[in-house]
């Protein structure tokens, strides 16, 4: 779509955006955005612009999230809450089939594919590359995900530029925003007074659904004024990774002595790898009816940092929650790259708000550096 | 060939010279073993040392109401022996000649005796004596581990 | 490849016990699906759950799926109480196989620990098959005790055979043992490793550790060793994350991993 800087860009006021989210449903879009639920501002099913979280923001920082009012009416004026995009595509419990014994044989009974088609309201330049980031998981390699691909089609992505940093995030550190890119149908930065949207249009799509409804040009000024928000929301981020060489200061340090400084603090809880938006786990399961002759397999998220994951021969590779942390850790910023030629860490924050011990990859990160066995990749 | 051709080319004598073999070898001489004789039995007193220069050897640990439990094999070019280092050692396993073995048995005393008196000579056998410790103990390590137990 | 997690129906056509908890299942199979040695099936026991196998056939057996199978939890248990006719849950074939096409004109040195000949089995099928292209063949072969031995005919077998090399230890014996005792490693410095050696290797992690090592002081080179290793797995796919071995996926960049590619992650301490 050309570059985007120099994007037309559209204004849309809030009656307008509240007709887009309309015409969204009529073509058939499940919304999908964000709303306050349970102390938090999560992500659901919604109807329309009422059931987005006005006025609403939350406080973050590491073991902490507190939501709090406004002075404003803003509809995003909030950093990410606890949940992505991810339960969405890869979906926390899922049966795959069922099966049954007859006749001396087996037959398999598969899971009708999904058909629903979501419209993502309200997503932002990390968690836009998270999606990115998974769907090389699940789409990209040898085998694809069937139902993970279901998902995934003819899925309406209404972005929003972040208009402030979260206290814990850094997606400027991991090159993940504040600003989307690509990867949305419309991107909207908010202002206020008079409440509107500054729009860019990301797909042939995402025009014909605007031009449905009444917008205007948008003026130069309020251009700037979105841009400023943007770079504003760049100077603020909470935290700052170094990303330098990351990849073989995290292989040359498996003996690190903060791993176990680390392992002292963790609990295990697996809060981070629900909460992070690329982590992929899943474990299997299969199930039988008492009497024996029809049996299911379900698959579930699952975390690395549980001893089961690493199940082998009557214990578990990794026996310590030092060697759990290590691997998560290490697959997040390192074994990823090779795998999937990018960082798994989007610098969303997730991670350190939702620990309950407050534990920061980026300060665990800055300590290993500090003290690295391996001078070059301390550099 | 002589005890001394054959000790010139046994792996415990690398790297020695001519004369310091003619040193070594005045403690030696052949032995042969039949199969099933026993070299050498547990408890009796260790007064020499043997180099294995051809055939298979065991060495095995009697267990009351189990038998004789075999431990391990030691073939040509090894060291049998090591309880020999110290004045008044005893053996704490038996060995057995598995298959028709020759060796050059070394009297321990005469080797302790070289040792001291040429230091040089000392500081090259204990070297050797040392090596072998090494790799025995690291294959007695991965033995006692019983990696094939449960699961493996 | 199917990217599915459903199993096909196959039926056990035969059932063999190799030692006290292990058993070998011959299962009907099509040649589709055939295996080549080195690669695995997940095989599924009604019910109960599914585990990843090596196969330990012979490859130009291609209607047939031969898996040896020691019982160690719910699923393994499971599989070895089936019987000819049961039917089993089958998908596959996954993994990388042993190399075997790209050895040709090599000196191969077959290393094998405990249930690790099962997947080494497989692969002495194939050389034997194609006998010509390869020099020497030398099957090593460590087990716990003589009655724990797998596949005891066909190493007497190859035994016999003046074109293949058998030597077998065990860890322990009583008197009556007349073979070799010691550990596998002990074997290697009884042999003379040239440089056209290729070494593949399978057995528990500690076995194949100390394997690598000797072969290195001995001058084989870190890319002359392919070790077919382990790790918990679920889907196969290279989905579910669990079989993770550095960056490796083990269902998909292994089970057979040259050992420079394994790197530093074969002797990373997890516990």
């Amino acid at each position: 779509m050309g570059d985007p800087a120099a994007r037309p860009r559209h204004t849309l006021d809030l009656d307008g955006f509240a007709r887009l989210l309309r015409e969204l449903v009529i073509d058939g879009y499940q919304l999908v955005g964000p709303t306050v639920r349970d102390g938090a501002i999560v992500h659901a099913e919604i109807a329309g612009i009422d059931d987005l979280p006005a006025g609403w923001t939350a406080r973050q920082e590491a073991g902490t999230y507190r939501l709090e009012r406004r002075g404003d009416r803003a509809l995003f004026g909030y950093a990410v809450g606890p949940q992505s995009w991810k339960q969405q595509f890869f979906v926390p419990r899922l049966r795959l089939f069922q099966i049954r014994r007859r006749a001396g044989s087996l037959e398999v009974e598969p899971e009708p594919l999904p058909a629903t088609r979501l419209a993502l309201i309200g997503a932002r330049s990390c968690d836009l590359h998270a999606i990115e980031i998974q769907d090389r998981t699940f789409l990209n390699g040898p085998f694809v995900d069937a139902d993970y691909a279901a998902r995934r089609r003819d899925v309406f992505v209404v972005a929003v530029q972040c208009g402030q940093a979260g206290g814990t995030c850094f997606c400027v550190s991991m090159n993940t925003g504040p600003r989307s890119e690509a990867g949305f149908d419309l991107a909207l930065t908010e202002l206020v007074e008079p409440h509107r949207f500054v729009v860019e249009i990301g797909s042939e799509r995402g025009r014909a659904v605007l031009d449905r409804v009444a917008h205007a040009a948008a003026t130069a000024q309020d251009v700037d004024t979105a841009d400023a928000i943007v770079a504003e929301t760049a100077r603020s981020m909470g935290r700052v990774m170094e990303t330098t060489r990351i990849k073989e200061l995290l292989y040359a340090n498996a003996e690190h002595p903060r791993w176990d400084d680390v392992a002292s603090r963790c609990l295990g809880c697996t809060n981070c790898t629900l909460a992070c938006p690329t982590c992929f786990c899943g474990s299997v399961e299969d199930t039988s009816d008492v009497a024996g002759e029809t049996a299911e397999r379900w698959r579930r998220w699952d975390s690395c940092f549980t001893l089961d994951h690493s199940y082998l021969h009557g214990g578990s590779v990794r026996a310590t929650l030092r060697s759990r942390y290590r691997q998560w850790l290490t697959h997040k910023l390192a074994s990823w790259i090779d795998q999937f030629g990018v960082s798994g860490c989007v610098g969303c924050g997730r991670c350190i708000t939702w620990c309950p011990v407050g534990i920061d990859l980026t300060e665990e990160v800055r300590a290993i550096r500090a003290t690295s066995v391996d001078e070059g990749a301390s550099a | 060939m002589t005890p001394r051709e054959l000790l010139a080319r046994h792996p415990f004598a690398h790297g020695l010279s001519e004369v310091q073999l003619d040193r070594l070898a005045a403690c030696a001489r052949s032995a042969r073993f039949g199969e099933g004789e026993v070299i050498f039995r547990d408890g009796r007193p260790a007064t020499a040392l043997y180099l294995i220069v051809d055939g298979r050897v065991v060495l095995e640990q009697h267990v009351p109401a189990r038998g004789s439990l075999q431990l391990e094999n030691l073939a040509a070019g090894d060291l049998l022996g090591l309880s020999w280092l110290f004045p008044g050692g005893h053996w704490i396993l038996d060995a057995r000649a598995v298959e028709p073995t020759e060796t050059l048995v070394l009297d321990a005393e005469c080797v302790r005796t070289v040792m001291r008196e040429d230091p040089v000579l000392g500081l090259a056998l204990a070297t050797h004596v040392i090596h072998a410790l090494y790799q025995r103990l690291e294959r007695v390590r991965l033995q006692r581990l019983d990696i094939y137990g449960a699961g493996a | 490849m199917t990217s599915s997690m459903h199993p096909e129906p196959a039926r056990v056509v035969a059932r063999h016990e190799e030692a006290a908890d292990v058993v070998t299942l011959t299962l009907a199979t099509s040649p589709a699906r055939a295996l080549r040695p080195g690669q695995f099936n997940m095989l599924y026991a009604f019910g109960v759950g599914e585990v990843p196998l090596s196969t330990s056939g012979d490859p130009a057996r291609g209607d047939l799926a031969v898996h040896t199978i020691r019982a160690v939890g719910a699923v393994t248990r499971a599989l070895c109480r089936a019987r000819p006719d049961d039917v089993l849950g089958v998908r596959g074939p996954y993994g990388t196989p042993w190399p075997l096409e790209a050895l040709t004109g090599a000196d191969l040195l077959v290393v094998a620990g405990g249930l690790g000949l099962a997947p080494l089995r497989s692969a002495v099928y194939q050389a034997l098959a194609g006998r010509s292209s390869y020099g020497r063949i030398r099957v090593l072969v460590g087990a716990r005790s003589p009655a724990d031995i797998l596949f005891r005919a066909e190493l007497e077998g190859w035994q016999r055979r003046h074109d293949v090399d058998v030597l077998v230890t065990v860890d322990h014996a009583e008197a009556s043992w007349q073979g070799h005792v010691g550990v596998v490693t002990a074997l290697l410095s009884r042999l003379d490793l040239g440089p056209a050696t290729a070494a593949l290797v399978c057995g528990p992690e500690v076995m194949m550790r100390f394997t690598v090592r000797e072969l290195g002081r001995r001058g084989i080179a870190d890319d002359r060793m392919f070790l077919a290793m382990e790790r918990n797995m679920k889907c196969a796919l290279g989905f579910c994350g669990h079989c993770q071995l550095g960056p490796s996926f083990v269902c998909r960049d292994g089970p057979v991993i040259r050992c420079d590619r394994l790197g530093s992650w074969l002797w990373l301490k997890e516990g």
